[in-house]
Order: structure tokens, then C-alpha cells, then sequence
């Protein structure tokens, strides 16, 4: 039996959820474990996600409500260490010429749910951003988002660059978003195009061979 | 202008009367071929609509900036020099001799006019985004919760008085204009006109003297150009637009974040919304001085898309309104022309509740067997060649990828051939083999 806690936030009560955090710390609550429960119940809505009984809107509004948690538990939960070990590392954007931000969040968001460390550039980014990204954070995959056809040849030559820079051996890459399928899969030299977040949480764990 | 009886007609009868508008433009035919090519091409799209076999497929070009492309031109310069940007999509439609015309009416519109009302909503080429990318969406909650019980209670005068004021520059001394109801009395008319003369109203005025200035301009060489591509022997495919009222709240007021977490938080008032917004939606399209002739009207879809909501938040928050939309332009003789981005996979059979034969469903990267089985028995389906194999394919496998469309689709008519999404670039030799390979093959 689940947590009250995660119950509520699994199956969207926001201010039953919120309520639980206030009785919980006037309880005298530990804010971490607090906070363990609320990752506990991104993982159901996670879970609930790829199981396909949840969508985009269940995604979104669990972030809401960790984040406003978040901003409750952020005070008390100043001399954390923040060790906690990754199942691996992602570098993620949108490429250049595109500014659309929701599927490469959802990505985002699905990627640390489930255990991976995630640098997001943010959108529009050109492709030294992801070359210096790949360089300083070494990671095991890049995610090359972009919703507009613009985005083929940003991506194309994103990973050009970043083959360039001597960074592609043992860099895994996946596309997604709007019109990414096989065909641009193969132009743009990626190793897979992903149709949904889910395709990249699957592709990461491969990568790093957690599947 | 519409007949005098306009209101005794019967939905059937206001199409018709619209499809002949359509099919015999005041317009003087570049040649007899000219008017006979129109003429064919309206009765093919027609017969498709009706779920007939025309003489073969036809073929709409879902284009966005490829035609600038074709001429060499980056977007940008299609939105600064309407002679160029005009010229390039009269010879994209020479080029490409599609079915209906690509209008340049949506990719050459001045930058100038966005720069002077400044124009939030959006950035666009050279402005926010580099000058060979299209036009792109700045999501943001422009509309935040707190505005519900506005919006509700007059959605115009929140456009005019709340929202205009955030969004585009030039409207921003409206937010401090008392309410236009001031004029029906003669006491109280001052006040409002008091407010026309603050700092923020002179200058926004001043703005969209400039915006207004800038589209004339570019007004005196499109309507031209679009005429003469016309008498050429295109026919336009869409004559007005509108939106499903979810979307109208969801894209550009709320933001896909913001609606969605109101879905939860606040459902009741997000249903009162979109209800609200229902009959602006229907205005939107129809209610125009010079209320639309031709019958198709033009209708992105977004927010309804699979994985975008789940089938009961689509049943209940997306598609009553949307339904009631279509209802309403059906009634009035249109055909909404559904343009559902993404994949509606899961709402197929849902969208069969569509008026039969009275809407085309465009598709873009649904499956169109599924679609051809289930709505395609009651509408019209269009699409949806992949963007990407354009961009990134062969010839050859274009031509294959075209003809097993039209065996899936195609099959027994009522079916149009069109590129799933907007397309902004490509292979200009594999759009012509999509094209060709449509009209020697979909023969019926």
C-alpha cells in the first residue's frame, strides 16, 4: 500500500497533496523523505505513462505539483548532498532554427524520472552549444529535439559537429519531435529517432545497458 | 454578397451556392484551357468531398515557406518584397501544377506589419528566430488563471481590453480604455473617448497607422497576384479559417502548460470557456464584410492530437465544442477542412460523429488504413505523404510511398493527396515526383 502522499499525487489531487506536505511537516516530517515520496510517485505517473493510461496532461500537471512541493521542502532541505547515483547522463535541446520546448521537456522530464542525469540547452541552440555541451558533460547520450522541418539540417549538421570535434565515438544520439522519423534518421546520421518520450527512456537505458 | 433568401436555404443549398462561386469566379481566364483546367480541378476536389471517384486523385500541396525555397529566396525576404515573394509562389504553382493553389496570402504577409504593432505572439523570420526558419509560436500563459471569469463573461472585450494590451504592442493603451458601452448614452461618452488621448494610445495608434501602411502596400501586389494565378487555372483551396474553441484557449491564450494543469485545477471553468468561445469560434469564419464565398474553411488542430490528452479528457474538454464548430459552418454551407497535426489514431472512430460528407479530414501522420476504415466512410481524408521523405528521400521511394497511399487511401475515391505537414523545405524533385506520380497513377 502506497503512501497517501504518492496516492494523491499519482492520481492528481493537487490540494490533497499539498495538504499531506503541510500535516506531514507539522508532524515533524523529514523533508527528504517527503520529497522520496514525491519521486516515488513520479515513477507511478511514469509507469502510468508508458502503460499508456496517462498522457502529456498527467505529465505536466505531477511536474506542477513536485514543483510546488519543491518550493515548500527547498528550505528545510538546505544542507542535502545531492549525491545520488545516475543511471547515466543525457545531453538534450531543441537544435537551431526551432524554438518548440514541450516534447523536448516531456523527454526531459521522463529521462530523470527514470534515473538519469539530464543537461537541457534549452531551445534554438546552435551546434557549438551541444559540441561544448557533449565535451563538458561527457554523456552517454545526446537527444536532438526539433518540431519544424528547419530542424533536419540543424540536426544533420549538429552531429556533424560534433564528430568534427573528435566527441562522436561512443555517443549515442537520438532525434525526436514533429516530423522525425527513419528517413530523417538516416539523413540527419543519428542512431535512432524516437516517435514519443517514452522511445528515449528506452533507448537510454539500452545505451547505458539498464534495458 | 450572399442571396437575399440566404436565411430560408437549406444547409444543402448554401453549399451549393458556394461551390458554384467557387467554380465560376469573376475572374478573366488567362485562356479557354485555363478556365477548363479551374473548372476540372474544383470538380475533382468536389467529388472527392462527396466521397466520389473523380477522373483520378487529386492533389493539394500543403505548403508553408518550400515555394521561397524553389525560388531561391529565404523567408525573410518572401515577408519584406512582396514582388518577389508573389512570383515565387506563381511559379511554384507553374512549377508543380497542383490542384489548388499554394497562396502566398500566409508566408509573404510583411515583416514590417509584425515590427510595427509589435507583435508578441510570435517570432518570426529575422525577428526571434534566423531569417531562413518559418514563423514560430512564443508559448507563454498570456492568459493567466485569474482571467477565466473574464474571458467568460465577454471573450471580445477581454481580447480587446485585457489581452490585445499584453500581445501586441500597439494595442497597449487599450487596456486602459474604459468599456465601448460608454457610447449608448451621451453622458458618459467622454470617458472613453477621454482614454484615446493617453500617451500609450497615440503611440500605439500611430503603430498601426504604420502596420496598416505596410499592408496595403504589400495588400496591392498579393490580391493581384493571387487573382492572376486564379485566371491561370488554380483554384484556392480555403476561404476563411478558424479554430476548435479548446485550441483557441489551450495555444495562444492559456499555453499547452497552462491549460492543462486547468484542466485539473479549474475543469468547470475551462468548460465554460471553450462553450464561450464556441460561437466566436463560428464568428470567426463567417462573420467577415465580405462573408466567404468559397466553401472550405481552413482549421488546424492541435491540442486533441493522441497523447496530447487522453480519450476522456478529449470526449469531454475537446470534441463537444469542436463538433459543435463543424455543426455550426455545415449549417452555413461550409466545409471545415480539419487539419489534425500530429496523430489522431485514438480519436478515429470518435471523429466519425463528423456530418457525412461534409468535412475533409487532413491528416498528418495518422495511419491512413485505419483512418480510410473508419472516418474515411463518412468524410473526405487528405494527406499525408511524409515531410521527411520530401526532405530526405529518393525519387523512387517517393513514388512508391505515393502509390501505396493512394491504394490505402485512395481507394474508391474520397480521398486527397497532400503532404502530412506543412512543408517549408525539400526536394523540389521529389515533390514533382509526388505530384506526377498522383496523376499517373490515381487515375480511377
Amino acid at each position: 500500500m502506497a503512501h497517501e502522499l504518492v496516492e494523491a499525487m499519482a492520481n492528481m489531487k493537487e490540494k490533497e497533496a499539498l495538504q499531506i506536505v503541510d500535516d506531514l511537516l507539522a508532524k515533524g516530517e523529514d523533508p527528504n523523505k517527503i520529497l522520496d515520496l514525491s519521486s516515488e510517485a513520479m515513477q507511478v505517473v511514469g509507469q502510468r505513462y508508458q502503460e499508456g493510461t496517462y498522457f502529456l496532461p498527467e505529465l505536466i500537471m505531477s511536474g506542477e505539483m513536485l514543483r510546488k512541493i519543491g518550493e515548500i521542502l527547498k528550505p528545510l532541505l538546505a544542507a542535502q548532498s545531492g549525491v545520488t547515483k545516475k543511471l547515466g547522463t543525457v545531453v538534450l535541446g531543441t537544435v537551431r532554427g526551432d524554438i518548440h520546448d514541450i516534447g523536448k521537456d516531456i523527454v526531459g522530464f521522463m529521462l530523470e524520472v527514470n534515473g538519469f542525469e539530464v543537461y537541457d540547452l534549452g531551445i534554438d541552440q546552435p551546434e557549438d552549444a551541444f559540441v561544448k555541451a557533449v565535451a563538458d558533460h561527457k554523456p552517454q547520450v545526446l537527444a536532438l529535439s526539433g518540431f519544424l522541418s528547419v530542424a533536419f539540417d540543424s540536426m544533420k549538421s549538429t552531429i556533424e559537429e560534433v564528430e568534427k570535434a573528435g566527441l562522436r565515438t561512443g555517443l549515442k544520439v537520438i532525434i525526436g519531435g514533429g516530423q522525425m522519423d527513419d528517413t530523417v534518421r538516416k539523413y540527419t546520421g543519428a542512431d535512432a529517432y524516437g516517435d514519443d518520450a517514452m522511445a528515449a527512456v528506452a533507448f537510454a537505458k539500452q545505451t547505458v545497458g539498464v534495458a | 454578397m450572399y442571396p437575399k433568401n440566404w436565411g430560408d436555404m437549406t444547409p444543402a443549398e448554401r453549399r451549393a451556392w458556394r461551390i458554384d462561386k467557387w467554380r465560376n469566379p469573376d475572374v478573366a481566364w488567362a485562356s479557354p484551357e485555363a478556365e477548363a483546367d479551374y473548372k476540372a480541378r474544383v470538380d475533382r476536389i468536389v467529388a472527392a468531398i462527396n466521397l466520389e471517384k473523380p477522373d483520378r486523385v487529386p492533389v493539394r500541396l500543403n505548403m508553408g515557406f518550400w515555394p521561397a525555397k524553389t525560388a531561391g529566396i529565404t523567408a525573410y525576404q518572401a515577408m519584406s518584397d512582396p514582388k518577389l515573394g508573389c512570383k515565387a509562389w506563381k511559379d511554384f504553382n507553374l512549377k508543380f501544377q497542383p490542384d489548388a493553389s499554394v497562396d502566398p496570402l500566409h508566408n509573404t504577409v510583411p515583416a514590417a506589419m509584425f515590427e510595427a504593432l509589435g507583435y508578441n505572439l510570435y517570432s518570426w523570420p529575422g525577428h526571434g528566430v534566423s531569417e531562413s526558419a518559418s514563423y514560430q509560436y512564443n508559448e507563454k500563459d498570456w492568459m493567466v488563471a485569474e482571467d477565466y471569469d473574464a474571458l467568460i463573461n465577454d471573450p471580445s472585450d477581454y481580447l480587446i481590453r485585457d489581452y490585445l494590451p499584453r500581445t501586441v504592442g500597439a494595442f497597449k493603451g487599450f487596456g486602459a480604455l474604459s468599456s465601448f458601452w460608454d457610447y449608448i448614452e451621451l453622458p458618459f461618452v467622454f470617458g472613453q473617448v477621454l482614454g484615446w488621448g493617453s500617451d500609450d494610445m497615440v503611440a500605439g495608434l500611430e503603430k498601426l497607422t504604420n502596420a496598416a501602411k505596410a499592408v496595403n502596400e504589400w495588400a496591392k501586389v498579393v490580391f493581384p497576384a493571387m487573382g492572376e494565378v486564379m485566371s491561370l487555372g488554380f483554384p484556392p483551396y480555403a476561404g476563411c479559417a478558424t479554430k476548435a474553441p479548446f485550441d483557441i484557449l489551450g495555444d495562444t491564450l492559456r499555453g499547452t502548460k497552462g491549460v492543462i494543469v486547468d484542466m485539473f485545477r479549474y475543469p468547470e471553468k475551462v468548460l465554460a470557456a471553450v462553450d464561450r468561445l464556441t460561437p466566436v469560434a463560428l464568428d470567426w469564419a463567417l462573420k467577415k464584410a465580405n462573408p466567404p464565398e468559397i466553401p472550405i474553411c481552413f482549421m488546424p488542430l492541435h491540442k486533441g492530437a493522441d497523447g496530447f490528452m487522453s480519450q476522456e479528457q478529449f470526449d469531454t474538454f475537446y470534441w463537444p465544442t469542436l463538433k459543435r464548430v463543424i455543426d455550426g459552418l455545415v449549417e452555413q454551407g461550409m466545409i471545415p477542412l480539419l487539419f489534425a497535426e500530429g496523430r489522431y489514431n485514438s480519436r478515429l472512430e470518435k471523429i466519425m460523429e463528423t456530418p457525412a460528407g461534409s468535412a475533409i479530414w487532413l491528416f498528418d501522420q495518422t495511419d491512413m488504413a485505419r483512418a480510410k476504415a473508419t472516418i474515411g466512410t463518412v468524410t473526405c481524408i487528405q494527406g499525408n505523404l511524409p515531410l521527411s521523405l520530401l526532405h530526405a528521400g529518393t525519387k523512387e521511394e517517393v513514388a512508391d510511398a505515393t502509390r501505396k497511399l493512394i491504394d490505402v487511401a485512395g481507394a474508391d475515391g474520397g480521398f486527397i493527396l497532400d503532404v502530412g505537414a506543412v512543408a517549408d523545405e525539400g526536394k523540389d524533385e521529389n515533390l514533382l515526383t509526388m505530384v506526377e506520380t498522383a496523376k499517373a497513377y490515381g487515375t480511377y
